[in-house]
């Protein structure tokens, strides 16, 4: 940041509270690089076991959901180095993956901030907007609450998938003690079937997420590891940013 | 991986820049925790992880071990539904060679014995086990190396025979050891009196064939395979665990499922 920068900053007008108001809590914070975290190593892992058998039908017979049968997943995208390993890290990490996901729950619903992340009635006439926006055929960012519909969807579908990997491990890890489970998830093989497509879900929408960050809103990593955030400067809506464009912060004077 | 290379040189070129300048800023902090996480990640690509998260790691599977004995204990029985059983089709694994095949001529008659910690060793014959109640279960097994399998296995519940034993307070271990070039497998008094658990003498309606583990092999669904070992020869119970073939080569002890 230049000197002239800084000083622009802090003689802008209308410099009121809410610009220095931390956009996540702390809690919201820790608990996401804890997940990233935690879901990497969960990933590498479920994919070093997934190799040893990697399909879905029992030997000698077909799998209609799953176009890869039989081929394994290259070794530099696993962790843990072998079978027995693999297994260690994953019976490991999942409690922390648990207990963390179990944490962030509790703040979403205690705190009610799940509202800002649920998809409600009129959020598919947003996200088809928001859509419509970044594609270019709208000139104007819809108005938005701390997330657009577009991030609604693609963050509460994440809980969701979160949810599925979870019971759908428990149900391939006990498939006797816990036998009920691996039943109502369609027997055993549909339960590995589940937890393999929500991991696959839910790396989709991490993809997506890391590169909509840099593309739209870079301002969201630091909003989300020390908090600060300033909405009338930083976000997509003040800036009228789509993916690649108006990175630069807003200049306050326009809106006052 | 020249990449994670290239990234560490990177990574050295900024704090260089930083000693010089005397102050890292933000930018080059940013630049700096990113190269070392994206340099962290490479490294981990296809690794076992940090030999330091060892210690770590065997806590965790202590802890899980509590918690899958408690789960164990609703006692759940393995599920079948309508299975047809694999018959021939079931793999056969043993460590030795060539399938160990129990020589009379050489050993004299093939017995069981249950010693260690219980009030009564006893030498079972394998008419003796025959003339015992016996049980019959449908059990569907799920390989992680891909197959799938259903058989049938007729044996003598562990529960009665340890029972015409007695074993003692401290007895919480039974270490099932075979014939097969040493293998054997040690578990958790829990599972091993698990209604399921059997010495199982015949497969499918007919009595064990060698590849199958004859004349005797312990079964239950409430363990992955490797700690179900084939070609009995000896149960002896103990009061701690006593490892096992895979268990010594790195795989859970407690194998539960």
């Amino acid at each position: 940041m230049t000197d002239g920068e800084r000083s622009a900053g802090t003689v802008a007008p209308g410099a009121g509270a809410s610009k220095h108001r931390q956009r996540h809590h702390p809690i919201v914070r820790a608990t996401h690089w804890v997940s990233a975290f935690a879901l990497l190593v969960m990933a590498g892992s479920g994919l070093r076991i997934f190799n040893a058998s990697p399909a879905f039908a029992p030997k000698g017979e077909t799998f209609p959901w799953w176009p890869w049968e039989g081929q394994a997943v290259p070794a530099n995208l696993t962790f843990g180095g072998w079978l027995g390993g693999a297994r260690h890290w994953h019976f490991a990490m999942m409690w922390l993956l648990v207990a963390n996901g179990l944490l962030y729950l509790g703040y979403l619903w205690f705190k009610g901030e799940w509202r800002e992340l649920a998809p409600r009635r009129g959020s598919i006439a947003d996200a088809v907007e928001m859509a419509k926006f970044y594609l270019g055929l709208r000139r104007k960012h819809p108005v938005q609450g701390k997330h657009n519909a577009l991030q609604k969807y693609a963050y509460s579908t994440m809980i969701v998938l979160g949810v599925v990997s979870v019971i759908s491990g428990v149900a391939i890890w006990k498939p006797v003690s816990l036998g009920w489970l691996a039943a109502a998830m369609g027997g055993y093989h549909l339960a590995r079937w589940w937890h393999f497509t929500a991991m696959l879900g839910l790396g989709l929408l991490v993809v997506v997420h890391v590169v909509m960050v840099f593309a739209v809103d870079p301002y969201a990593i630091r909003a989300m590891t020390t908090g600060g955030y300033d909405d009338d400067r930083f976000s997509p809506e003040a800036r009228n940013a789509r993916p690649f464009t108006n990175l630069a912060p807003a200049k306050v004077e326009d809106r006052a | 991986m020249t990449v994670h290379r290239e990234i560490l040189r990177k990574a050295d070129e900024v704090v260089e820049r930083a000693r010089d300048t005397g102050r890292l800023d933000r930018r080059a902090f940013m630049r700096l925790s990113t190269l070392g996480i994206g340099a962290t990640v490479l490294a981990s690509c296809n690794s076992s992880g940090p030999a330091s998260a060892g210690k770590l790691l065997s806590f965790a599977t202590m802890q899980n071990e509590k918690f899958e004995r408690w789960l164990l204990g609703a006692n759940t029985p393995s599920r079948t539904g309508r299975l047809t059983p694999a018959g021939a089709r079931f793999p056969s694994y043993f460590i030795s060679d060539s399938v160990p095949i129990w020589d009379t001529a050489a050993r004299g008659a093939w017995t069981l014995e249950i010693s260690g910690a219980v009030k009564t060793p006893r030498t079972f014959t394998y008419d003796d086990l025959r003339g015992m109640k016996m049980a019959t279960q449908r059990v569907p097994h799920y390989c992680v190396e891909g197959w799938t399998a259903v058989a049938d296995f007729t044996g003598v519940p562990m529960r009665a025979l340890l029972e015409t034993v007695q074993p003692t307070a401290d007895a919480k271990i039974a270490d099932f050891m075979s014939f097969d070039d040493g293998y054997h497998e040690s578990w958790d008094i829990e599972s091993t009196m698990h209604p399921q658990t059997m010495v199982v003498l015949a497969k499918d309606g007919q009595r064990l064939s060698p590849a199958y583990g004859a004349p005797a092999r312990i079964h239950g669904p409430v363990k992955l395979g490797y700690k179900n070992t084939k070609y009995l020869t000896k149960i002896v119970l103990m009061p701690s665990p006593n490892g096992g073939y895979w268990t010594d080569r790195g795989y859970e002890w407690y194998g539960g499922t």
